[in-house]
C-alpha cells in the first residue's frame, strides 16, 4: 500500500518537473525580452553649474559595508569607513588633497598648518594648529583637544580612553609614542625612533569635541549617536544597519570645501548584485564598488561610471624560503616579463593600470627603475635559459590564491591567464586555491609556516598610499613573520638601508628621493610579480554632479550634489 | 498533560546544550581570525596581542565557552566584536524584523498552501490539481535568492512599484511596500511544503473508510470537508510549525538580497566579519527559537489529538 503510493507519487512528481521546468523557462524567456524591450534611462547631457553650499538636493550612496561604520571619530570597516564617516565628520592634522585626479592625492596640512621636526632630537615633532576651528557643537578646537584624543587611542589609562577606537587607529599610527601641549595652539609629538612616516599615518587620526564628550556623561556610545567633529559634515540621524544621514556643517572653518549636498544618506549593501538593484530601481543614487558583470549594462543605461587608479597593487608576493625558485634574480625578472598585462587588462574589460611597479606609474616616487617592466618573452626566456631552466629543466612553482576576497578584484580568472602566460615560457604554475580568510591569515605567518603548504608565492592585494604601506611592511627584513607581512621572508641590505635612510630624511624633497631611490631598487630586484593597480569604479545616475575621483583610496564628498 | 509539558521542557536542556556546544565548535572552526574584523592586517604584533587579550581570546578554548555559556545563560550574549554594541540588543532588534516577515510569509503560505493543497485533493487528477502541484513544486524547488531577484528585477528595477531594499521607516503603512517582495519571495517554500502536505493528507483521508460511511450517511461535502479538516490537523499543523521555524530562523539569502534588517541579514554580516560573539549569539537565540516553537507544535498536537498523548 505504502509503496504504491510511493510509486504514484514518484510518476506523478517526475510529469511535475516537466510541466514545471516549462513554466520556469518560458517565465524566465519573458523576462529577458521584457528586460530587452525596456528603454535606457535617459541620458542628460547638461552640465548645470554647481548649486549653492547646501542646496544640491540628497545624494544617497550605497556603501558595501554591512553596517554604518563607526561615528566617534574613529571609523572601523577599513577604508571605507574612513571615507564615510571619517573624513566627513572629522579632520585630522594632515590629510590628502583629493581634488586633484591626475596624481596620487598628495599629503596637504588640515587641522594643523605647519609643522617641524627638532634637529637635536628629531623624534620630536612640533604642530602648530589651526586656529578658529570650532567642532559641531560650538566649542573650539585647540591643543588640549588634541591631547584629549590622542590620549583617547593610545593611554589606557586616560578617563576617555576607548578600546574599541583604540583598536581602529593604533595599528596605522605604529611609530607615535607621546604627545604633549605646548601652548593652546602648538603640540609636540614624540615618535618611538625618528621617522618621517609620522607624516603618513596622522591622517587616519581624527578629533572628536572633548567638551561634547563631557556634555554628554562621558559616554563613546551616546557620542555614537549624537558625535561631533570639525568636518565639513554632521551626523543628523543614525539608525544601526540601516542609514546615517549627513547633513552639511554650516561653520566649517574651510570654504573650499563646504558641502554642496542638503543630505548625504549613508546606506550600507554588502551585497554587490542588490547594490547593482538599488541603483537601478533608484533606491540608491550612487553605489560603491558595483560588481565587475554589470559596469557594461549601468553605463548603457544611462549610469555613470566613475573610474581611475588608485595607489593598490594586486601581486605574487614572492617566497625567499630555503629551495624556492624565485632565490634567484633572474627567475624573478623573467616571470616579471612573461606576462601580458593588456590581455589581463582586456579580460576586466579595460578595469586595471598594468602594473610597472610597486606604485602607479604616474606616482611621483616611482622613479627611474633600471629594470623596465614590460612584457618581452623573449628575453624571459633569456633569462630563464641563463638561469638554467628550459624544455629540459622545467621551473615548478606553487601559487597560494583565493577565488575572492576584498580588493583582490577576480583573482581566479586573473590567475588562471597569468599561469597560461607563463607556461608559453616554461614556469609551470600550480595553485593552492584557500579561502579567502585563510589566505589573508597567512600573510602574517609567512612562508615557511606548514599553513603555507610551501608554497613559493602568494597573491593578496594591499595599498600603497605610503612608503610604510607600499614597501617597509612587505620588504623590510624586520617585517618578517610575526612582526609584519614580510610573508616572503625577503631580506636586501641595500633595501634596509633605504628604508632606515627614508625614515630619518624629514626634508620632503630629500625625503622623496630616497623613497625614488627605495622603489627603483625594488623594481630592479622585484621581490613580487608586478601585475595590476585597480581603478575602484564607482556607478551613479547621470544626475549626480560634482564628484572628482582622486587617485586614493578615499573620496571627497563634499563637492557631490544631485541635479 | 502538565507532566507532558515538563517531560518535553527537560528535554530540551540537553538540546540547547548541544547546540550551544555545536555553534561554538563550528564558529571557532571556521578559518580566519576571530578579530580581524578590529584588528588590521598590518598591526604589529604588540598592538595583535593586546587586543587579543582585551577581548579574552587568549584563553584556552573550554575556558572561553564556559564562561560565554555560563554569561548566556543570564541573558549577557556579551558585546559584539565589530560593532561594540551588546548582542543581546543586536539580536532583539533584529527578530523584530525578522518575526514581521516570517508572520506576513507564513500567512501568505499558509493560507495559499491550504488552500491550494485542499484544492488540488479534492480536484486530484484534473487539471486544476495538475496546476496548484506544479505551482508547489515550483515553490519547493526554486532557489530562494534567485526568486527574489528576479521579482526585484520584474517589480522594483522594471515596473517600479515596490522598493527592493531595506526595512524602510515611518508608520506600518509606509514600510508595507517594503515587506512585500521580501514576503513574497519567502513564502514560496512554506506554500509549496504545505500545499504538497495538505493534498497528501487530505486525499488520503477522503480515500478512508469514514469518509465513505459519511458520504453513506448522506453528509454534505462541507459536513465532510470539516471532518476531514480535522482529522488534517495534526499532522499539517506539525509541517506549519515547523515550516514557521523555519522562516522565524530567517533566510540569509533573501535577508540578504533585499537587506532586510532581520536575523538572517546580521547573521551574513556577522560571518563576513567573523564577529563571534554576535555569531554565536544569533545562532543560540535561532536554535533555542525552534526548540520552543517544536515543543509549542507537540503541545498542541497533542491538544488536536488525545492519541498522540497516549502513545
Amino acid at each position: 500500500m505504502l509503496l504504491s503510493s510511493w510509486i504514484r507519487a514518484v510518476i506523478s512528481r517526475r510529469r511535475w518537473i516537466k510541466f514545471a521546468s516549462g513554466i520556469l523557462l518560458g517565465f524566465t524567456l519573458s523576462l529577458t525580452l521584457l528586460t530587452a524591450c525596456q528603454p535606457a534611462a535617459e541620458v542628460t547631457d547638461s552640465a548645470p553649474s554647481a548649486p549653492d553650499s547646501g542646496s544640491g538636493g540628497t545624494v544617497r550612496i550605497g556603501m558595501t559595508a554591512s553596517d554604518i561604520p563607526f561615528t566617534s571619530g574613529a571609523p572601523n570597516s577599513g577604508f571605507e569607513g574612513v571615507r564615510f564617516t571619517g573624513m566627513t565628520l572629522y579632520d585630522a592634522l594632515v590629510t590628502w588633497d583629493l581634488s586633484v585626479s591626475d596624481q596620487p592625492a598628495p599629503l596637504v596640512p588640515q587641522l594643523a598648518t605647519e609643522w617641524s621636526v627638532d634637529e637635536a632630537d628629531p623624534r620630536v615633532w612640533t604642530f602648530k594648529l589651526r586656529e578658529g576651528v570650532k567642532f559641531h557643537d560650538g566649542s573650539d578646537f585647540n591643543a588640549d583637544a588634541v591631547v584629549f584624543n590622542f590620549e583617547k587611542i593610545f593611554d589606557e589609562n586616560a578617563p576617555q580612553y576607548d578600546a574599541r577606537q583604540s583598536a581602529q587607529v593604533i595599528a596605522r599610527l605604529p611609530v607615535y609614542e607621546s604627545i604633549r601641549k605646548v601652548d593652546d595652539y602648538t603640540v609636540e609629538i614624540t615618535t618611538k625612533t625618528p621617522s618621517s612616516l609620522l607624516i603618513n599615518q596622522l591622517p587616519f587620526m581624527f578629533f572628536s569635541s572633548p567638551a561634547h564628550y563631557e556634555a554628554l556623561g562621558e559616554d563613546w556610545t551616546a557620542f555614537e549617536i549624537d558625535p561631533s567633529g570639525t568636518g565639513p559634515f554632521m551626523l543628523e540621524e543614525l539608525v544601526p544597519r540601516e542609514r546615517a544621514v549627513l547633513v552639511p556643517n554650516p561653520n566649517y572653518w574651510d570654504e573650499n570645501r563646504m558641502a554642496k549636498a542638503d543630505r548625504i544618506e549613508l546606506i550600507p549593501i554588502p551585497e554587490g548584485t542588490t547594490r547593482a538593484n538599488a541603483l537601478l530601481s533608484g533606491q540608491v543614487d550612487w553605489i560603491e564598488a558595483p560588481p565587475a558583470d554589470t559596469l557594461a549594462m549601468l553605463e548603457g543605461r544611462g549610469f555613470q561610471i566613475t573610474s581611475n587608479g588608485y595607489p593598490h597593487l594586486w601581486p605574487w608576493q614572492f617566497s625567499f624560503a630555503e629551495g624556492s625558485p624565485w632565490l634567484d634574480k633572474r627567475v624573478r625578472q623573467a616571470a616579471n616579463l612573461a606576462i601580458n598585462r593588456e590581455e589581463i587588462q582586456a579580460l576586466l574589460g579595460g578595469n586595471m593600470i598594468p602594473a610597472q611597479g610597486i606604485l602607479l606609474p604616474d606616482d611621483p616616487a616611482f622613479g627611474n627603475p633600471a629594470f623596465e617592466v614590460r612584457y618581452d618573452p623573449d628575453e624571459a626566456l633569456a633569462l630563464l635559459a641563463d638561469a638554467g631552466y628550459g624544455p629540459d629543466n622545467p621551473l615548478d612553482v606553487k601559487v597560494l590564491i583565493s577565488t575572492s576576497g576584498s580588493g583582490q578584484m577576480q583573482p581566479q580568472p586573473m590567475n588562471e591567464l597569468i599561469q597560461q602566460q607563463l607556461a608559453a615560457v616554461g614556469i609551470n604554475v600550480d595553485f593552492e586555491v584557500l579561502v579567502w580568510e585563510t589566505l589573508f591569515d597567512n600573510w602574517r605567518q609567512g612562508a615557511e609556516h606548514p599553513d603555507s603548504r610551501g608554497a613559493h608565492a602568494t597573491n593578496i592585494t594591499f595599498a600603497t598610499h605610503d612608503p610604510f604601506a607600499a614597501m617597509v611592511r612587505f620588504v623590510y627584513t624586520d617585517s618578517a613573520p610575526p612582526n609584519s607581512l614580510n610573508w616572503g621572508l625577503y631580506s636586501n641590505p641595500e633595501v634596509d638601508a633605504l628604508i632606515e635612510e627614508l625614515q630619518e630624511t624629514f626634508d620632503p624633497e630629500a625625503n622623496l628621493a630616497v623613497y625614488q631611490r627605495l622603489h627603483e631598487t625594488l623594481v630592479e630586484d622585484a621581490p613580487f610579480l608586478f601585475v595590476a593597480h585597480d581603478v575602484g569604479p564607482r556607478a551613479m545616475r547621470s544626475e549626480v554632479g560634482g564628484f572628482v575621483q582622486a587617485k586614493s583610496w578615499f573620496q571627497d564628498i563634499t563637492p557631490v550634489y544631485l541635479n | 498533560m502538565f507532566l507532558y509539558i515538563c517531560r518535553r521542557i527537560v528535554y530540551t536542556v540537553p538540546i540547547a546544550l548541544a547546540v550551544a556546544v555545536v555553534c561554538f565548535s563550528l564558529v571557532h572552526l571556521a578559518p580566519g581570525d576571530p578579530l580581524s574584523a578590529v584588528i588590521p592586517a598590518d598591526a604589529p604584533a604588540e598592538v595583535v596581542e593586546r587586543i587579543v587579550q582585551a577581548y579574552g581570546m587568549d584563553r584556552p578554548l573550554p575556558v572561553q565557552f564556559f564562561s560565554w555559556l555560563g554569561r548566556a545563560i543570564q541573558g549577557d550574549l556579551g558585546v559584539s566584536v565589530a560593532t561594540g554594541r551588546p548582542v543581546a540588543g543586536e539580536i532583539s532588534r533584529a527578530l523584530g524584523s525578522t518575526f514581521t516577515l516570517a508572520l506576513a510569509a507564513a500567512l501568505l503560505g499558509f493560507l495559499f498552501g491550504t488552500l491550494f493543497g485542499t484544492v488540488a485533493a479534492f480536484l486530484q487528477g484534473r487539471w486544476s490539481d495538475r496546476l496548484v502541484t506544479g505551482i508547489a513544486l515550483f515553490g519547493v524547488s526554486v532557489p530562494h535568492y534567485w526568486l527574489g531577484l528576479l521579482l526585484v528585477i520584474i517589480f522594483s528595477v522594471q515596473l517600479d512599484w515596490l522598493p527592493s531594499l531595506g526595512g524602510g521607516s515611518g508608520s506600518f503603512g509606509e514600510r508595507l511596500p517594503y515587506l512585500i517582495l521580501p514576503a513574497v519571495t519567502m513564502s514560496f517554500i512554506p506554500m509549496g511544503i504545505v500545499t504538497r502536505t495538505v493534498r497528501s493528507t487530505v486525499s488520503e483521508l477522503l480515500g478512508s473508510e469514514f469518509v465513505t460511511s459519511l458520504r453513506a450517511r448522506g453528509l454534505s461535502t462541507v459536513s465532510i470537508a470539516k471532518h476531514v479538516a480535522k482529522n488534517a490537523a495534526p499532522s499539517v499543523l506539525a509541517v506549519m510549525g515547523l515550516q514557521f521555524g523555519y522562516l522565524l530562523g530567517g533566510s540569509i539569502l533573501v535577508e540578504t538580497v533585499f537587506s532586510w534588517p532581520g536575523t538572517g541579514y546580521l547573521l551574513n554580516g556577522a560571518i563576513f566579519q567573523r564577529d563571534i560573539p554576535l555569531l554565536q549569539g544569533i545562532i543560540l537565540t535561532l536554535s533555542m527559537f525552534f526548540v520552543a516553537l517544536n515543543l509549542l507544535v507537540d503541545v498542541l498536537q497533542t491538544l488536536f489529538d488525545p492519541r498522540i498523548r497516549r502513545s
